[in-house]
């Protein structure tokens, strides 16, 4: 900083109350929407839980089918039907379900249920944390999520290898303990084989939940994708397109946005109530000194130049403040997975918009009272 | 920086005029609250002399010093500044020209309170474009010059008043003005800095290419005039030469090269 930018900073610096408040209130507006909206972002990733849990490049899915958290069973024979598409490399069924699992003290707990493909093991767990995905193949093998085990755990409930549960009254053992990615329902997940699954599920005419698919070499997914459109009744869609679509889904339908996005327009109004006050503080209380500057030749541009420094440097601060608590808080929140928390950079470029918006606002109040000043004030 | 354009803009040179109105009028309110404040003022100071504008309250001496060096527009008249008619400039290029070529001190010295004398002195060289350097280095000058080199670093809640006119005087001078306007510089001081304070604008300030003006209504600092010009009712009542300075002994400061 240098010249009057550098003397306007000082008379604001050495204005210790105002400077903190102005700072402080830029800062809490920026961690209130940094923190709000990577917890918004954190809660919209995990709508995509699914997606991400039974990776495919392209998913093949009911046409009334939005979110993939809300399937619409297809009869089995449309896996065949897939398959006969040219350019498929491979279709597996992929059964999806809420199902009762009942526990070894008689307690209760709902579970999806994932039924994979016992040949290909296609849509198996990402991460094994103990056993073998292998051993799905075996009699009334399930292997469970970490939820399942916490949630069990807390039914008093210790699952290990060999423990054994009921589903829909039939007995599930267990084979292997596995990580998935936290869901949106919260809801624990259990693997088991398609075939198993449909056993486990209440019989119903059709319960094909979804094809996973993926093209033969030299064929690609979105060329894939357009042929198997063509076939009455199915919906294919690429992984990446179905992730922005559940995204937008339960931006679309859910009151999620609305709730987050009234805390961040209260903490812009709070941060323009707070700072723009400041800063109108700021100036009358040093009104007669602006007036004399002006009599001394400082052009109202000047004086704006000089009210935009302090506004840039004290928005910089309080930005930095505030992105920088509200990093610290995802850290924190990282250590614990069950803690949804994402902080893109657009979330960061967003709270500086606001941020130089909140600036330009109270900057602007503060040089409406200077532009009146007349400067022959001084004399009086 | 101002010395520099005092040279090319306008002629500074002893004698010449400095200021002058002409038949200026300014009134303040309108219909049945109308006030006439200036009736029709003629004067001219001159460059190198130290004017006293003296007359009760009320007479229209800080009005007609606000109409003088451009910060309040008039109703009718002119008013030249170093030559140039204030009527002929744009409201920015007014404020630019004031800040190159006029100085002022005032009489509650109006020091920004959260910045220390360099820093207050310094402004207006970054007004008129300086460096922060040039600014400093000036500052610094002047300050010594008014016997506080010193106190640089104080603010002005650590100074006595008279402490503090003379920062306002370093900061009136330090870009070497044309014309130096003082608005009842010893009305908020004691008898013996009020004295002090004239001393120095006397010995500092003047300068042959400078004009001093002084609005005041304390007749103990006629001494330090060359002349006086007495306001009455918004007109000139009287211009007359000041009796010989008392003052020859003044402070020993001496002001810095021009």
């Amino acid at each position: 900083m240098r010249g009057l930018s550098k003397i306007a900073w000082k008379m604001l610096v050495r204005e210790r109350a105002k400077f903190s408040i102005l700072v402080f209130a830029l800062g809490f507006c920026t961690l209130l929407i940094v923190q709000q909206a990577s917890i918004f972002c954190g809660l919209m990733f995990w709508t995509t839980a699914n997606l991400r849990n039974f990776n495919a490049p392209i998913w093949v899915v009911d046409q009334q089918v939005e979110d993939p958290n809300a399937t619409v069973a297809l009869r089995n024979i449309e896996v065949e039907r897939v398959r006969s598409v040219s350019g498929v490399g491979w279709a597996y069924p992929l059964f999806l379900g809420n199902l009762s699992a009942r526990l070894s003290n008689g307690q209760q707990q709902t579970v999806q249920m994932v039924g994979i493909d016992a040949t290909s093991l296609v849509g198996r767990p990402m991460q094994m944390r103990s056993g073998r995905v292998e051993d799905l193949r075996l009699p009334d093998a399930v292997i469970v999520d970490r939820q399942v085990e916490t949630f069990f755990s807390r039914k008093g409930v210790t699952l290990r290898i060999g423990s054994l549960f009921e589903i829909n009254d039939r007995r599930a053992q267990v084979v292997g303990f596995c990580d998935t990615a936290a869901s949106f329902a919260g809801q624990p997940c259990v693997f088991s084989t398609f075939d198993r699954a449909l056993d486990y599920a209440p019989p119903q005419r059709t319960q094909l939940s979804a094809i996973l698919v993926a093209p033969s070499p030299g064929v690609s997914t979105g060329e894939l994708v357009t042929r198997i459109n063509r076939l009455k009744g199915l919906h294919a869609i690429e992984r990446d397109a179905f992730f922005w679509q559940t995204i937008r889904f339960y931006v679309e339908t859910s009151g999620i946005p609305i709730s987050f996005g009234t805390v961040v327009v209260l903490g812009v109004v709070v941060g323009i109530a707070v700072a723009g006050q400041t800063f109108y503080l700021f100036v009358n209380d040093n009104l007669r000194y602006l007036a004399a500057l002006k009599a001394m030749g400082a052009t109202n541009g000047r004086l704006a130049m000089m009210v935009a420094s302090q506004a840039a440097n004290v928005g910089f601060l309080g930005f930095g403040l505030g992105s920088g608590v509200a990093a610290l808080f995802g850290f924190g929140a990282l250590k614990d997975p069950d803690f949804p928390f994402i902080l893109p950079w657009l979330v960061i470029a967003f709270a500086a918009a606001i941020t130089v918006f909140i600036c330009l606002v109270s900057g602007a109040i503060a040089f409406r009272r200077i532009a009146t000043i007349e400067p022959a004030t001084v004399f009086k | 920086m101002s010395s520099s354009h005092n040279q090319s803009d306008t002629s500074a040179t002893s004698g010449a005029c400095a200021v002058r109105a002409s038949g200026v009028e300014k009134s303040f309110g309108s219909g049945d609250s109308k006030v006439s404040v200036l009736r029709g003022v003629d004067m001219e100071t001159r460059l190198g002399e130290l004017v006293l504008l003296m007359g009760p309250s009320g007479c229209g001496k800080t009005t007609l010093i606000s109409a003088l060096c451009g910060t309040l527009n008039i109703d009718a008249g002119r008013i030249e500044l170093l030559g140039r008619d204030l009527a002929s400039f744009g409201a920015s290029e007014r404020v630019r020209f004031r800040g190159q070529h006029v100085g002022f001190v005032f009489q509650q010295f109006n020091l920004i309170p959260t910045l220390s004398a360099m820093e207050n002195v310094s402004i207006p060289c970054l007004l008129t474009g300086g460096s922060d350097r040039e600014a400093e280095e000036r500052a610094g000058h002047w300050l010594d010059a008014v016997g506080l080199g010193s106190h640089i670093d104080s603010f002005p809640r650590e100074m006595s008043g008279g402490q503090q006119q003379r920062v306002a005087i370093a900061r009136a001078l330090v870009h070497e003005p044309d014309l130096l306007i003082c608005d009842e510089p010893t009305a908020a001081l004691d008898t013996s800095t009020g004295r002090t304070v004239m001393e120095l604008l006397k010995t500092v300030a003047t300068r042959p290419n400078r004009s001093v003006i002084i609005v005041t209504h304390d007749q103990r600092i006629e001494g330090y005039a060359d002349r006086i010009i007495e306001m009455e009712d918004g007109r000139i009542r009287a211009s007359r030469a000041a009796h010989p300075a008392s003052v020859a002994g003044g402070t020993s400061i001496s002001g810095p090269p021009t």
